[in-house]
């Protein structure tokens, strides 16, 4: 039996994670798949699609138009669907925590303990939203007849290169921080983390959340950071990588739109990342009759 | 912004009042920047000449007499006595000292200056329409401007129903301003709006086109009965609408601040406006003046430093 | 000649001639106001034939002897010899930055830091006119501009940081703060002493030890600096500043003893630096080039849209990287707004910088005339309508241009999408708000936006749409202190000034 049926709820039938673009489940258009292992086994635990770089372009086109739906919401609608997503999480509990353990070969209370905080994280994200630019924002008294402000806008379409080892709570910070501050994401990850991606993106596409603001590839890294950090579209990248030269090479490809490279060692929920993943306009108005 | 407003005409015709809409601490801004500029030498005594042509010599109180009209009329005609210019002309080849441009005073001394000024071409100003407030019915305001005509005044400054024009009535305001320059007959006119009490830019500007358009030949500032007066950022507003005239019809309307310009450095900033912002061709007593009294004398004590590189007391001057 | 002013005493008298003022003789009476050259003088400037380097609160000789001069732009004549900074006197630079932090200033107090800042501005001050003369010298930019911008702006810089010193704690909701340790400052030329100024009081009051290198056409205002700090009894080491050009700022932003580069330039060399800096640890915050879009709606206040305009592109010659260099005109009041534009810039006085009437001064040097005049020529080729304030007589010595624009510019022209740095405006139309941000935003910069409009709820969308760091509403080319600025995409990373100014110079304690 290849399935392990008195542990886990998985499928009798091995799925095919399929990409997650613009709210939609695609294939790779390359037609790549591979198989994704259980833990410490030769066992099949499911297919997943190897992204290609038209792919990712595909994703950042449809995160660049998903954009503007998610910025025209009020602060309070997004932290209400990152609420949701909170809730949705919370329903694939059970799940997600089996697949942790199959997939990661995580002890069970370790996983749940993955899923709460990732809760909490959502759950801090969700209140953040309408309070960004309460905390980060500011009057700035200028010596002149003019009302001058600070705020916090989103800087665009994100690009998360997931090349750690998987970790629920650290994915969904990145994502939750990056939502919350405004921006669209795309986000491409390796195996065997990615075996999760269908699981995780239901999550996403039933939380409300306009088409093409997350959309999340499986893939190679190695194969799709380059195209990540060059690409003229992408105005921001988060990157957590432990292999300095690949790091190296992102920035330097970053450097040709400017891309603001964020280097990921934020543990704690706290305004920081949020910080980082914004840009900041200042606005002058005189003040007369 | 551009708004449908109109006035009529008493022949039905409706005109558009195109008026702009104006940024407080922009226009102040530039004002402002005419203080900074640093006229020196010949420039400065070029402009010191020009501004003397360009006062409207003004006594308006209760208490002006005939006897101080003709002095103040004896002055205008010649701010410096003869004798003592005469040295000035001696030692440093100065030329000759114009008159000003005219002196203005209320209806019942228009006479008296008319006499006074004989022979000269100072003009006779005269403050009519129930100067200051305007505030008695329109057939006496036009009977106080036909007296002051009768009696020889050749330029007649009104001023217009600012609790009017503030509550909305422009076209009362317009009619008014036309049944005056009907009853100027050939006096100039110059429509004091009196932007002390109007307080807004917008307010000025809309005042400005108002007057312009019901057929000012010049529009004025204040009555000097309000502060604060004249400033420059509120002519800056007022020759920017002149100017904005001039482009649209070829006509050249004049301007005068009036009140609180009382020294050299003060009126050379408003020179210095006039003429980057409408140009030389304004710099001339048919389209700019200055409304002040004590202004004559803080110009001809500059006068004297210019040549002789030291300042003169105040009683070389006559207090008038 | 002052018989012009006279009038003519053969008129009749007013009371007999009803019509005084409608003669064949009116409006030939006015006169022909032109401003008398009013210098400054230059007296107050001393300027030594060679300049040293200052390093460890010293001024010294470099170890190099390469010389080059550095020139008044008005006149093309040299002002002193500057050196080229060698490879040690670098490193002497920032090994004394580093012994002045580890050993001096990381373990002042705020309030100690701030006393040395509030110092510094207070010097400012104090010299303020030899500053704005020797600005002016040195740079070209007008003296109205130097007296009345540059240096005030400088001496602000540093006071509104020195109350930032001891005060950081509330700056970070909270948190613990850390200096980084050395930061490299590289500067560019068209606001020499202000740039220093911003870029050295905020490293200051967070705690940092600087070298910075001014532009090396520039150096004059910045050793004056140096000066000032010494003066200030600014401890040895906490400010270094090294002169030259190119290859010293590469060895300045390469060394490997630096925590932090903080670079004003262009987007070209701010692109060489940051990949430099790739996969190490250096912070980084670039402020870089624009091509800044003003927006013209029909609601605005013209007469001040225009002044706006006008100050946004020929403010400081154009060598501005936030001026308003794209102006977009909606089609309803193009022609209007072009008429009053060109009614303006004839008034536009451009001349000797020196003169406290000059509104437009030098071109800061051969090498930026030649580009201005090159970009000017090929939209003249491409057959674009050009205006320039043609009165306007240049000085026959030195480098000056005229203030010009171009009409009916599309947006691939060049002049529409390269930053120019100069006098020169490109002038669209634009028919909706939606396709006036469209426009705004068509530039791979995003460091300014101007709009103009009296509709308040016009102003906030269109504010919102603009991606540029700083957006300026009825008003343009406003600096202060306490007003973050910065770029979005490629105008750089980070914000300098304002709350968000000290966050790069910091390391926030989680």
């Amino acid at each position: 039996m290849i399935f392990n049926r008195t542990t886990t709820p998985s499928p009798l039938v091995p799925k095919t994670n399929k990409l997650f673009i613009n709210g939609e489940f695609p294939r790779s258009e390359s037609g790549r798949s591979e198989p994704v292992h259980l833990h410490n086994s030769q066992k099949l635990h499911s297919y997943v699609c190897r992204a290609s770089r038209k792919d990712l372009r595909t994703a950042v086109t449809a995160a660049q138009a998903g954009l503007p739906s998610w910025q025209k919401k009020t602060a309070y609608n997004r932290g209400q669907i990152l609420y949701r997503m909170a809730e949705m999480l919370s329903s694939r509990r059970l799940d997600l925590v089996a697949q942790l353990q199959e997939l990661l070969g995580i002890q069970e209370n370790q996983a749940h303990e993955q899923v709460d905080k990732s809760l909490e994280t959502l759950l801090y994200y969700s209140g953040f939203a309408d309070k960004l630019n309460q905390v980060l924002g500011t009057i700035n008294p200028v010596s002149g007849p003019y009302h001058n402000f600070t705020a916090l806008e989103p800087m665009g379409v994100v690009g998360i290169v997931y090349d750690q080892e998987f970790n629920l709570n650290l994915f969904f910070h990145q994502i939750a921080s990056t939502l919350c501050a405004g921006n669209s994401l795309v986000m491409i990850f390796d195996k065997p983390g990615c075996a999760l991606l269908s699981d995780l993106a239901e999550i996403f596409k039933t939380s409300d959340l306009p088409n093409g603001v997350i959309n999340l590839l499986s893939g190679s890294v190695e194969e799709l950071s380059s195209p990540m950090a060059s690409h003229m579209e992408v105005h921001a990248l988060v990157v957590a990588s432990a292999d300095k030269d690949r790091l190296c090479q992102m920035q330097k490809l970053a450097v040709d739109n400017m891309k603001r490279v964020i280097l990921w060692d934020f543990t704690k929920l706290s305004v920081e990342p949020l910080s980082a993943l914004s840009e900041s306009k200042t606005v002058w108005h005189p003040v007369g009759v | 912004m551009i708004q449908a407003r109109y006035v009529v005409t008493s022949g039905g015709q409706r005109i558009p009042i195109n008026d702009q809409p104006v940024d407080q601490v922009g226009a102040e801004e530039r004002a402002l920047s005419f203080t900074k500029r640093s006229i020196k030498k010949q420039s400065k005594l070029d402009a010191l000449y020009a501004i003397i042509q360009m006062i409207d010599l003004t006594t308006l109180e209760g208490a002006d007499t005939p006897a101080r009209v003709r002095q103040m009329c004896a002055k205008a005609i010649q701010p410096v006595p003869r004798s003592l210019y005469a040295e000035l002309q001696q030692d440093y080849k100065a030329p000759e000292l114009p008159s000003v441009a005219a002196v203005c005073v209320y209806p019942t001394l228009v006479g008296t200056a008319v006499d006074a000024l004989k022979g000269s071409l100072v003009q006779v100003a005269s403050v009519a329409t129930a100067f200051p407030s305007g505030q008695l019915p329109l057939n006496l305001k036009l009977a106080d401007v036909k007296f002051a005509v009768d009696m020889g005044a050749t330029e007649i400054d009104m001023v217009i129903p600012r609790g009017a024009f503030l509550s909305g009535q422009y076209q009362k305001v317009f009619d008014e301003i036309v049944a005056t320059k009907e009853a100027c007959g050939s006096a100039h006119l110059k429509v004091i709006l009196e932007t002390g009490e109007l307080q807004t830019y917008d307010n000025v500007n809309l005042a400005s086109r108002i007057a312009i358009m019901a057929g000012a030949d010049f529009i004025k500032t204040s009555t000097g009965k309000v502060n604060p007066a004249a400033t420059l950022p509120v002519t800056l507003v007022m020759l920017q609408v002149i100017k904005d005239h001039f482009e649209e019809t070829g006509r050249k309307i004049g301007m005068k601040p009036a009140g609180g310009i009382r020294d050299t450095k003060t009126a050379i900033h408003y020179l210095c406006m006039v003429n980057e912002v409408l140009g030389e061709d304004w710099l001339n007593p048919d389209l700019f003046r200055f409304g002040a009294s004590s202004l004559l004398n803080d110009v001809l004590r500059q006068i004297y430093k210019q040549y002789t590189g030291r300042y003169f007391y105040d009683d070389l001057f006559s207090m008038d | 000649m002052l018989e012009k002013f006279m009038r003519k005493k053969d008129k009749v008298s007013p009371s007999s001639d009803n019509q005084p003022h409608k003669t064949e003789e009116s409006g030939k009476k006015g006169f022909s106001f032109q401003y008398a050259p009013s210098l400054e003088s230059t007296d107050i400037v001393k300027i030594a034939e060679t300049q040293k380097l200052f390093i460890n609160g010293e001024f010294v000789e470099s170890t190099g002897e390469q010389f080059f001069d550095t020139l008044n732009p008005a006149t093309g004549l040299a002002l002193s010899k500057v050196v080229e900074s060698t490879e040690q006197d670098v490193d002497k630079a920032v090994r004394s930055a580093r012994k002045a932090f580890e050993q001096v200033w990381s373990k002042t107090t705020g309030s100690e830091r701030a006393q040395y800042l509030f110092r510094i501005a207070r010097l400012i001050q104090d010299r303020s006119r030899e500053l704005a003369v020797l600005e002016t010298l040195d740079n070209g930019k007008p003296i109205k501009e130097s007296r009345d911008v540059d240096i005030p702006l400088a001496a602000a810089h540093f006071f509104y940081n020195a109350g930032w010193a001891d005060k950081l704690d509330y700056a970070f909701s909270g948190k613990n703060v850390r200096p980084l340790g050395v930061a490299a400052q590289v500067i560019p030329w068209n606001f020499p002493l202000l740039m220093a100024a911003w870029k050295i009081a905020p490293a200051l009051a967070t705690g940092n030890c600087v070298v910075l290198k001014p532009a090396e056409t520039t150096s004059l205002t910045a050793l004056l600096l140096a000066e000032i700090c010494q003066e200030a009894g600014l401890p040895p080491g906490v400010v270094n500043i090294v002169t030259g050009a190119g290859e010293t700022g590469a060895r300045l932003t390469n060394h490997p003893d630096i925590n932090k580069v903080a670079f004003t330039g262009s987007t070209e060399v701010g692109k060489i630096i940051a990949r430099s800096l790739a996969g190490k640890d250096t912070k980084l915050t670039l402020e870089l080039g624009g091509k800044s879009a003003q927006i013209v709606y029909e609601d605005a206040a013209l007469d001040q849209a225009v002044e706006g305009v006008v100050n946004g592109i020929f403010f400081n010659q154009g060598h501005v990287c936030c001026a308003g260099s794209r102006l977009l005109l909606e089609e309803s009041i193009a022609n209007l707004f072009v008429k009053k534009l060109k009614a303006r810039m004839s008034s536009l006085r451009v001349g000797n910088p020196l003169d406290k009437n000059t509104d437009v001064g030098a071109i800061h040097s051969q090498v930026e005339l030649d580009k201005i005049t090159g970009f000017v020529r090929e939209a003249q080729m491409e057959g674009l309508e050009y205006f320039s304030a043609s009165a306007t007589t240049l000085p026959k010595e030195g480098y000056f241009h005229k203030p010009c624009f171009f009409n009916n510019v599309s947006s691939s022209a060049s002049i529409c999408r390269k930053e120019v740095f100069g006098p020169v405006l490109a002038i669209s139309t634009f028919r909706t708000p939606q396709e006036a941000i469209v426009k705004a935003n068509d530039t791979a910069y995003g460091l300014a936006a101007g709009v103009w409009s009296e509709k308040a709820s016009k102003i906030q969308k269109t504010a919102l749409g603009l991606k540029a760091g700083i957006v300026w509403a009825n008003t343009y080319n406003k600096f202060d202190p306490a007003s973050p600025f910065g770029g979005y995409k490629e105008s750089g990373w980070g914000r300098e000034g304002g709350r968000h100014g000290l966050l790069p110079y910091v390391e926030v304690q989680s």
